[in-house]
C-alpha cells in the first residue's frame, strides 16, 4: 500500500529543516544588530564616518567613478584571454618529455617559480617603468601597456599550474585507450586529455579571474586614471576617503557575481564527482 | 609452414627489480583464439600491454607477419593501429558520445572523412545493438554496453588482432553474458584475439589453444580439453583448483 501525505521520516526531517532555518535567522538578526548598535558606540565612529561614509561627498563623486571602472573591465577583458593562452602554452611547455625540447621545459619551469614568487604590484613596477624607459617610444613605449604585460605574464604563471593540474589529473588509462587506436601523442592530448582537463579546472580558473579583475586596479601605480586613481584625486580634493568607498563598490558590483557563478561551477563538480552530500 | 600471424620470442619486461615477464615465447595464427589464464600478478596483462607497445620490452621479439615491432625506435602508432586493444575498466572517452568514441580513431588515425567513419561505426554499433545509444554519454550506459562500445572503438580500426585485457571483470555477474556473446560472434567472423581471462567456462569453450601463465613464464599450454581436464603442471592444477573451489 502507498501512503498518502509525507511519512513519519519525511515529517521529521521536514521539522529539522525549519529548526535550522529558524536558528540561522535568529543568529543573524541577534549578530547584525550587534554590529549596528556597538560600532556607533565606538568613540572614533564619528570621525570615521565622516571620513568613510559622507553621503555629500559621494554624490559628488561617484558619478565620475564608473566611467573610468570601464577602464579597468577593459584591461581585464583584453588580458583575460592572453592569460588562458599564454599559461596553456607554458603547461604545454612543462609538460614536453622530447629530450629535445628540455630548454623549454626547463624554462617553463623557472618562468612559473620566478612569476609567482615576487609580488604582483613589483612586477607591475619594474615591467611598467622599465620597458617604456628602454623603448622610449610613443605607442608602444605606454606605461599603461606594459603594465598590463606584466599582469598577463604573472598570472600566466598562476594559470599555467592549473591547467597542468588538469592535465595531470586525467588518467593514465584514457592516455592508453588513445595511444592503442594509433593516435599519435600530439592527437591524445587535443582530442583525449585537453578537453577532460579543461572541464575540471573551469571553477579553478574562474578564481583566478575574479583575483585579476581585483588585480588590475594595480595598474593605477604607474599612472592612467582608473578607478582607483580617480577615487585617490577626488579624496584629494575634498579631503575624505569616501571615493574609495565608491570605487569598492563598483568592485564588488563584479566580483560578487563572478564569485557566486564559481561557487555554483564547483558545487556542480563536486556533485558530478562525488554524488550526494553527506550530513 | 605459414609464417604466424604473431610470433613471441623470449619476451622479458621488468619493473625495476621485478620481472613481470621472463621469457615467453608463444606463436599465434591467423584466425586463432588463444586465452591466457593464471593468478593476478602472472603477467597476462602486461604480455597485452607489451604486444601492443604500450609498455617498452626489456628483451625479446615481437613479430607481428613476420616484422619485428618491438625493436626500439620504430614508430609504435601504425602497429598500433593495427592491433585492437580492450580494457578492463572500458577506458572510453567520457567528453564524448558513443558515436565519437567509436569514429575518433577512424578519423584522426585512419584520416577517414568523417561520414564515412560515422557510416562504419554506427554499422557496427548496429551489429552489437547499441545504434539507439550512438548519441549518448558513456555514463549513460551499463557497464557492459560501455564494454560493448569499447569493443567496437577497437573493431573500426578494423584490426588484425584484437587483445582482450579480462573485458569482464569489471561487470556485474548479470551484464558479463553480453559482452562474451559479442566476443563468441568475434571468433565466428575469424578474427584473431589473445584474451586474458580469468572466465575459465569461457577459456575453455571460446579458445584453440590456453595458456596458463605463472610467474611471468608460460607453464603450460594445449587445447583446453588438456589443460582443463588433464593439466601436467603441479602449478596450474593448484590453480585450477583454487578456482572451482572459488566458482
Amino acid at each position: 500500500m502507498t501512503a498518502v501525505g509525507p511519512t513519519r521520516r519525511q515529517r521529521y526531517e521536514a521539522r529539522q529543516r525549519r529548526r535550522s532555518v529558524i536558528i540561522a535567522t535568529v543568529s543573524t538578526v541577534v549578530v547584525v544588530t550587534l554590529v549596528v548598535v556597538l560600532v556607533p558606540l565606538t568613540s572614533g565612529w564619528d570621525r570615521v564616518r565622516a571620513a568613510f561614509f559622507d553621503g555629500e561627498t559621494f554624490r559628488k563623486t561617484f558619478p565620475q567613478l564608473p566611467g573610468r571602472f570601464w577602464y579597468d573591465i577593459q584591461i581585464f577583458l583584453i588580458c583575460t584571454p592572453c592569460i588562458v593562452l599564454l599559461g596553456l602554452l607554458i603547461a604545454f611547455a612543462r609538460n614536453v618529455r622530447s629530450p629535445v625540447l628540455y630548454p623549454l621545459r626547463l624554462f617553463a619551469t623557472v618562468y612559473t617559480d620566478v612569476m609567482r614568487g615576487v609580488p604582483m604590484i613589483l612586477w607591475i613596477t619594474i615591467i611598467g617603468f622599465g620597458i617604456p624607459g628602454l623603448i622610449q617610444n610613443r605607442t608602444w613605449g605606454k606605461a599603461i601597456i606594459w603594465a598590463s604585460v606584466a599582469l598577463v605574464l604573472a598570472y600566466s604563471a598562476y594559470v599555467a599550474e592549473v591547467f597542468r593540474a588538469g592535465i595531470e589529473s586525467v588518467h593514465e588509462s584514457q592516455r592508453a585507450a588513445a595511444r592503442s587506436l594509433g593516435l599519435s601523442s600530439r592527437q591524445t592530448m587535443f582530442h583525449v586529455v585537453l578537453p577532460q582537463a579543461v572541464r575540471r579546472v573551469v571553477p579553478a580558473l574562474m578564481n583566478d579571474m575574479v583575483s585579476l579583475q581585483k588585480d588590475v586596479a594595480l595598474v593605477s601605480i604607474v599612472g592612467p586614471i582608473e578607478v582607483l586613481r580617480q577615487a585617490g584625486i577626488a579624496k584629494a580634493k575634498f579631503y575624505n576617503f569616501t571615493p574609495y568607498i565608491g570605487a569598492a563598490i563598483l568592485f564588488l558590483c563584479v566580483s560578487i557575481p563572478l564569485t557566486r557563478f564559481t561557487d555554483h561551477l564547483l558545487a556542480r563538480e563536486r556533485r558530478r564527482m562525488s554524488g550526494t552530500a553527506v550530513r | 609452414m605459414t609464417t604466424p600471424k604473431l610470433r613471441i620470442r623470449g619476451i622479458v619486461k621488468r619493473f625495476g627489480e621485478r620481472t613481470v615477464l621472463d621469457g615467453i615465447d608463444l606463436d599465434v595464427t591467423r584466425g586463432e583464439v588463444i586465452s591466457l589464464i593464471g593468478s593476478s600478478g602472472s603477467g597476462k596483462s602486461t604480455l597485452l600491454r607489451c604486444i601492443n607497445l604500450l609498455e617498452p620490452t626489456d628483451d625479446g621479439s615481437i613479430e607481428l607477419d613476420g616484422v619485428d615491432i618491438a625493436e626500439p625506435g620504430l614508430p609504435a602508432d601504425p602497429v598500433r593501429r593495427r592491433i585492437g586493444m580492450v580494457f578492463q575498466s572500458f577506458n572510453l572517452f567520457p567528453h564524448m558520445t558513443v558515436l565519437r568514441n567509436v569514429t575518433l580513431g577512424p578519423r584522426k588515425a585512419l584520416g577517414l572523412a568523417a561520414g564515412e567513419a560515422d557510416a562504419r561505426a554506427l554499422d557496427l554499433l548496429t551489429r552489437i545493438g547499441l545504434a539507439d545509444k550512438a548519441n549518448e554519454y558513456p555514463d549513460r550506459l551499463s557497464g557492459g554496453q560501455q564494454q560493448r562500445v569499447a569493443i567496437a572503438r577497437a573493431l573500426a580500426m578494423q584490426p588484425e588482432l584484437m587483445l582482450l585485457d579480462e573485458v569482464t571483470s569489471a561487470l556485474d555477474p548479470e551484464l558479463v553474458g553480453e559482452v562474451l556473446d559479442l566476443v563468441r560472434d568475434l571468433r565466428t567472423q575469424g578474427m584473431t584475439m589473445l584474451i586474458a581471462t580469468h572466465e575459465m567456462a569461457f577459456a575453455r569453450e571460446i579458445s584453440d589453444r590456453v595458456c596458463f601463465l605463472d610467474a611471468g613464464r608460460i607453464l603450460e599450454q594445449g587445447s583446453p580439453q588438456t589443460i582443463f581436464a588433464n593439466p601436467q603442471q603441479e602449478r596450474t592444477r593448484e590453480f585450477l583448483q583454487r578456482i572451482i573451489d572459488l566458482g
